[in-house]
């Protein structure tokens, strides 16, 4: 009896073989190698000497990078709050029964479904002050109507933030709404029997009950900020000027087009790392709370 | 990776002696980025000539310049090279001859004294410590002017100007008119182009050669580098508002709609013009600077040729470089291509007449000007051009200008 545990767990290990390997190939070992890559010379093949941090000093002495960050990190807090906001409020309104839920719930999540490279042409259209919004209200007869964020230096940026968070506030909907259908029909009859209003049950029972589909969303909301690359290249290139530049699209146009391997490695290690500063504390309060609530 | 192309070269060794592929085509896998219509109709003339030179032309297109580079990376490093490969005639392969991954091409190049026919530009990119480690295909001339018919004569200009002070003269007209003056993509390489443009025009050959060649950082810090700053700048009161991000061939539609007056831009704009079935002097006019000695900036594409020992695809590798710079495969290449010819010795009947001008001017060898991807690494363009677009796009002195480009240029 304990002689065939024995061998069943064996064969478990077994098969499990395959999946460490990969984890330890494919993600760490193209990590220590990255994180190799970025202390050497390495220009468009991977050299092997090593430079010290003077990859990493060059980093962070290029200005396009401190505003690709800086950049990064406006539109990931612009960005998460507002899915997650929007998100919530269509999920309610879905939740109102509503006619047509099913045709509803397809058309608000139909923009994740598509590829950004197309999207972002057509708002690149739409934000265009001489195709789009602003060409339209001139055309109504309205002179004076100003809408050119996609040309304008400080404010290209958001209308980065306002087509992504077109694109994926559908995908939280989604999210929030199967947290809504979870909720117990009978806290809804309490809450009407002590005449508590709806926004208020909304807000101090059924958000704080959503816990889980919360941080759902905001762990895939967040991996989104991080690699947002094909949105800012199909919209606005980076620009106008450096404008909107991102780090994924620093590290892709050092790697390709600018044949420095060395340098697109640093910018790679420094987001892991920012990812891991801001991902490693919540990973440790959740587990603390567990172990804690266990 | 070294086993693997052992283990590669011993197959195609063993299939080599085994007799069936003596006799077989020398097949050449060659990775190009030429797909739209008019580069694909160009580069099948290409292959066409190789075939009939006892070849077997075996097309690996890759869409994008980047994308088609790091296929050709890829594969060098992973063992499985191609039989040749496009880069621009600059310095983007110069890794790859220190890194010691190319074959030359020397035989070739001296059997066809590529020293004499070819300009010095040229030369200098593809001539490495004395070998020839590149075959030119085509000259591209990034900054030429584009302008449209039918909006000069709408503003009454009737000449091509002759002067700096006389294009800008005319942009003025064209905005009184009512047209857009100048058909701008506002894309970092394009303004990059325009740029190195009014450098050569307004700054002369001589300060070009020194920022750019010399490095010197005296010579940005300059009064009159920072003319050229100014100048550059001026443009941006005559581009319209829809500019930042569009395609430069979006521009180009401006001018061929007679919707924009006039576009700064390579010669393979000419394609576009040849889409909409217009005719170079009848419908569009092109003039590569102002005034009949103003400098000629030589761009272009190459073949390098992947390191391998196999005798067959060395011997493919030759054929290509020999068929593909002959004088009727150029000139077939050239005029689907919007290019020129890399030589001059060509029947010019099938080419336009900016193409003509352009072979023309490359007669005269004081007026060649390299462009900076000769000059410089791709990431030290890289960095320029980010300094350029940050000045173009921002409320920056031309004086913060100057110093970023000096920071910039040392880079290396």
């Amino acid at each position: 009896m304990t002689q065939k545990r024995q061998s069943v767990s064996f064969a478990a290990y077994i098969a499990m073989v395959p999946m460490a390997l990969t984890v330890l190939l494919a993600y760490l070992g193209t990590m220590l190698w990255t994180a190799r890559v970025s202390v050497s010379s390495s220009r468009t093949f991977p050299a092997s000497d090593f430079v010290g941090a003077s990859q990493y000093i060059r980093l962070f002495n290029n200005e396009r990078w401190l505003l690709s960050l800086q950049n990064v990190a406006l539109y990931g807090v612009l960005f998460i709050a507002a899915c997650l906001v929007i998100g919530f409020l269509l999920a309610v309104f879905i939740d109102q029964k509503v006619m047509a839920e099913g045709a509803l719930r397809t058309i608000f999540l139909y923009p994740y479904a598509m590829s950004f490279v197309a999207t972002g042409l057509i708002w690149q259209w739409i934000l265009n002050p001489e195709l789009g919004i602003q060409e339209v209200l001139h055309k109504l007869g309205w002179t004076s109507a100003k809408f050119d964020w996609i040309v304008d230096q400080d404010m290209a940026i958001y209308t980065i933030v306002i087509a992504t968070v077109w694109q994926a506030s559908g995908l939280v909907m989604a999210l929030m709404l199967s947290g809504l259908r979870g909720v117990d029909d009978e806290i809804w009859k309490a809450a009407r029997i002590d005449g508590i209003p709806r926004w208020r049950v909304y807000t101090s029972i059924v958000l704080p009950m959503l816990k889980p589909s919360v941080s759902t969303a905001f762990v895939l909301l967040f991996v989104m900020v991080v690699k947002v690359f094909d949105a800012v290249v199909a919209m606005t290139q980076g620009g106008p000027g450096t404008a909107s530049e991102v780090p994924a699209k620093f590290i892709m146009d050092y790697l390709f087009g600018r044949a420095n391997i060395g340098l697109a490695s640093a910018a790679s290690i420094v987001l892991l790392l920012t990812v891991l500063a801001i991902v490693a504390p919540l990973y440790f309060v959740r587990n603390r709370r567990a172990a804690m609530g266990a | 990776m070294l086993k693997a192309t052992k283990v590669g070269s011993a197959i195609a060794l063993a299939l080599a002696v085994s007799g069936a592929q003596a006799q077989a085509p020398l097949k050449a896998t060659v990775i190009h980025w030429w797909t739209s219509g008019g580069e694909s109709a160009a580069v099948k003339q290409f292959a066409e000539a190789y075939n009939k030179a006892g070849g077997q032309w075996v097309d690996q297109a890759v869409a994008g310049a980047d994308q088609s580079r790091a296929t050709t990376i890829n594969r060098i490093v992973g063992g499985n090279a191609p039989t040749a490969a496009q880069f621009n005639t600059s310095k983007q392969f110069r890794d790859f001859v220190e890194q010691g991954l190319l074959n030359n091409v020397d035989d070739v190049a001296i059997a066809g004294k590529w020293d004499q026919i070819m300009p010095p530009s040229i030369l200098q990119a593809i001539k490495i410590n004395g070998h020839f480690y590149a075959a030119p295909v085509d000259i591209h001339m990034p900054a030429w002017f584009f302008y449209s018919k039918a909006a000069y004569k709408k503003a009454g200009i009737t000449n091509e100007p002759q002067t700096w002070e006389e294009f800008l003269a005319q942009l003025g007209k064209l905005k009184a008119a009512g047209v857009v003056p100048l058909a701008f993509g506002g894309q970092v390489w394009q303004e990059k182009i325009t740029f190195d443009a009014i450098f050569a025009m307004v700054g002369g050959s001589d300060l070009y050669l020194k920022v750019y060649r010399d490095r010197d950082q005296k010579a940005v810090m300059s009064p009159a580098f920072k003319q050229v700053l100014v100048e550059f700048k001026k443009l941006k009161g005559f581009v319209d508002a829809g500019s930042p991000g569009r395609n430069w061939n979006d521009a180009t539609a401006m001018v061929v709609q007679g919707k924009a007056g006039v576009q700064i831009m390579g010669d393979w704009a000419k394609g576009e013009f040849a889409a909409a079935k217009q005719v170079a002097g009848k419908d569009f006019g092109c003039y590569p600077g102002f005034g009949p000695k103003s400098p000629y900036i030589v761009a272009g594409d190459a073949f390098v040729f992947p390191k391998t020992s196999d005798a067959n695809a060395i011997k493919a590798q030759k054929l290509l470089a020999n068929v593909v710079t002959s004088p009727t495969a150029q000139v077939a290449f050239a005029s689907r291509k919007g290019a020129i010819p890399i030589r001059g010795d060509v029947d010019e009947s099938q080419l336009d007449i900016c193409a003509r001008q352009g072979l023309a001017i490359m007669k005269d060898k004081s007026r060649q000007l390299p462009n900076t991807e000769m000059l410089a690494s791709p990431d030290t363009t890289g960095a320029l051009q980010d300094v350029l677009t940050s000045y173009w796009n921002k409320n920056q002195s031309p004086e913060d200008a100057q110093k970023a480009f000096a920071r910039a240029i040392k880079g290396e």
